[in-house]
C-alpha cells in the first residue's frame, strides 16, 4: 500500500486571481485554513510525490490531438501558463518525477489506454492547487488529465476504471504518493453565467461521492450535468477518479456557495484509503 | 464557420510566447497562418471578446485571451453580455445552450 492520502479541491482561477476582490472575507479564509489543513494532511503522510489529477483547459490538449487520459513524465513543468500578474501566481518551474511515473504509466496501461506526456505547461488547474498544497514546489508532482473540456468526453464509468488503475498503480510501487484531484462541481466558468453556483446539486453529488454510491454517480449524463451544472460540470469526473482510487469514506471538508467570486462551488475534500481492497 | 480555427489560433497564442510576438508584431501574417472568415478575422484584429464568444469560442481559451490583452475580469464578463445583446446567440460550441448572463456576485454589483 504506497498511497498514503487521497483528497480533492477547488482549482478556480479566481481562488488566487480575485481573492482580493473577494467582500466575504470570513468564509475565504474558512477556505484557505481548509487548504491549508490540506497542505498539513499531505506532508504528515510523508508523501514523496503528490499526483494531480486534473481538467486542464486547453493548456496542452486540444481539438487536434485529444487524449481523454494522460499522465506526465516529465522531468520538470513549468506553469502557470496564464499571465502571472492575473493570476497571481508567479511563473515557476515544477519538479517532476520520470521514473516514478513511467512506472505508473506502465501499470495503469493494463487496463487503460493512458497517454502520457514528456512536456506539460501548467494553467490555474494545477497551479492553484499546488500553490496552497505545495507552495515550495519542493514536492514532485505527477500530472494526470482527463479531458473535461472539448467533448465527446470520456464516460463516467470510464473514468471510475482509470480510478481503479490509478489505485493498482500507486499500490505497485514503493513510494509512498499522495493524490489530489482538482476540479469543481458546479460552474459556469468564463461564461456571461460565471459565479452561479447550483449548490443543492453540488451537495448531492458531493454526498453521493463521499459514500462512493457507483450506481448514483455513474447515472449523471452530460446534457444532464451540463443543465444543472454547467460545464464546469464535467469536472466530476476528477473527483470521481480520486475518490475510487482511495476506496474509503469521503469526508467535506469544506464546501461553500458563498464565494461566487471564484465562479465555483468552493470544495475541499479527503478521502480515507481503503486498505482491504 | 471555422470554430476549430479559431479557437487554434488562440490556443497557440494562448501558450507560445513566440506566437504572442508575433500577434503583436505582424498579426495579419499571423491570422493567415489560419483558415479563417472574414469575420473571425476582424474580431481577432480588434480583440472583439463578445463576437468570439457568440462564434462559440470555449470561455476557458477566451478567458486566457482576454487575461493577454489585460482585460479585467468583470469587463471580460461584461463583453460576452454586449456580444450576446449586439450579435445573438452563441452560434456553435459547447455554449449554444447557455443564457445570456447576469450578475452573480456581490462584488459584481457593488463595484
Amino acid at each position: 500500500m504506497s498511497l498514503v492520502y487521497a483528497g480533492a479541491l477547488s482549482h478556480a482561477p479566481g481562488i488566487t486571481g480575485r481573492a482580493h476582490l473577494c467582500e466575504n472575507t470570513a468564509r475565504r479564509d474558512e477556505f484557505l485554513a481548509a487548504l491549508d489543513r490540506q497542505r498539513q494532511d499531505i506532508e504528515d503522510s510523508g508523501a514523496e510525490a503528490l499526483i494531480v489529477v486534473a481538467a486542464e483547459h486547453f493548456a496542452n490538449f486540444f481539438m487536434n490531438n485529444m487524449p481523454a487520459y494522460c499522465i506526465g513524465i516529465g522531468d520538470t513543468y513549468e506553469g502557470p501558463i496564464e499571465d502571472p500578474e492575473w493570476l497571481r501566481i508567479e511563473r515557476t518551474k515544477i519538479p517532476g518525477a520520470p521514473d516514478l511515473a513511467t512506472r505508473l504509466t506502465r501499470e495503469i496501461m493494463q487496463t487503460v489506454d493512458v497517454a502520457y506526456a514528456e512536456e506539460w505547461k501548467f494553467d490555474h488547474g494545477i497551479m492553484v492547487p499546488l500553490n496552497f498544497l505545495t507552495p515550495k514546489y519542493d514536492l514532485p508532482i505527477i500530472p494526470v488529465n482527463i479531458n473535461c473540456q472539448g467533448p465527446p468526453l470520456t464516460p463516467l464509468h470510464r473514468a471510475w476504471v482509470f480510478g481503479e488503475a490509478l489505485r493498482r498503480a500507486c499500490d505497485s510501487v514503493p513510494e509512498k504518493l499522495a493524490l489530489v484531484a482538482t476540479g469543481g462541481v458546479s460552474h459556469w466558468p468564463a461564461t456571461p453565467d460565471s459565479g452561479k453556483i447550483n449548490e443543492t446539486w453540488d451537495r448531492q453529488f458531493l454526498g453521493q461521492l463521499t459514500r462512493l454510491e457507483k450506481d448514483k454517480l455513474l447515472s449523471y449524463s452530460d446534457e444532464e450535468t451540463y443543465a444543472q451544472a454547467g460545464q464546469g460540470g464535467f469536472e466530476i469526473r476528477t473527483y470521481i477518479a480520486a475518490a475510487v482510487a482511495a476506496g474509503g469514506q469521503g469526508h467535506l471538508q469544506f464546501y461553500t456557495a458563498e464565494l461566487p467570486i471564484f465562479a465555483v462551488g468552493v470544495t475541499v475534500m479527503k478521502f480515507d484509503i481503503d486498505t482491504a481492497a | 464557420m471555422s470554430l476549430y480555427q479559431l479557437q487554434k489560433f488562440l490556443y497557440v497564442l494562448n501558450r507560445d510566447e513566440a506566437a504572442q510576438r508575433k500577434y503583436h508584431s505582424d498579426i495579419d501574417a499571423f491570422i493567415g497562418e489560419f483558415d479563417l472568415t472574414d469575420e473571425e478575422a476582424n474580431a481577432l484584429r480588434e480583440g472583439d471578446i463578445g463576437l468570439l464568444y457568440v462564434l462559440g469560442v470555449n470561455g476557458q481559451i477566451l478567458m486566457h485571451y482576454a487575461a493577454l490583452l489585460g482585460i479585467e475580469w468583470f469587463d471580460y464578463l461584461d463583453m460576452m453580455r454586449e456580444g450576446i445583446e449586439k450579435h445573438g446567440p452563441v452560434r456553435a460550441g459547447v455554449y449554444t445552450m447557455t443564457g445570456g448572463g447576469a450578475s452573480f456576485t456581490e462584488e459584481e454589483k457593488n463595484r
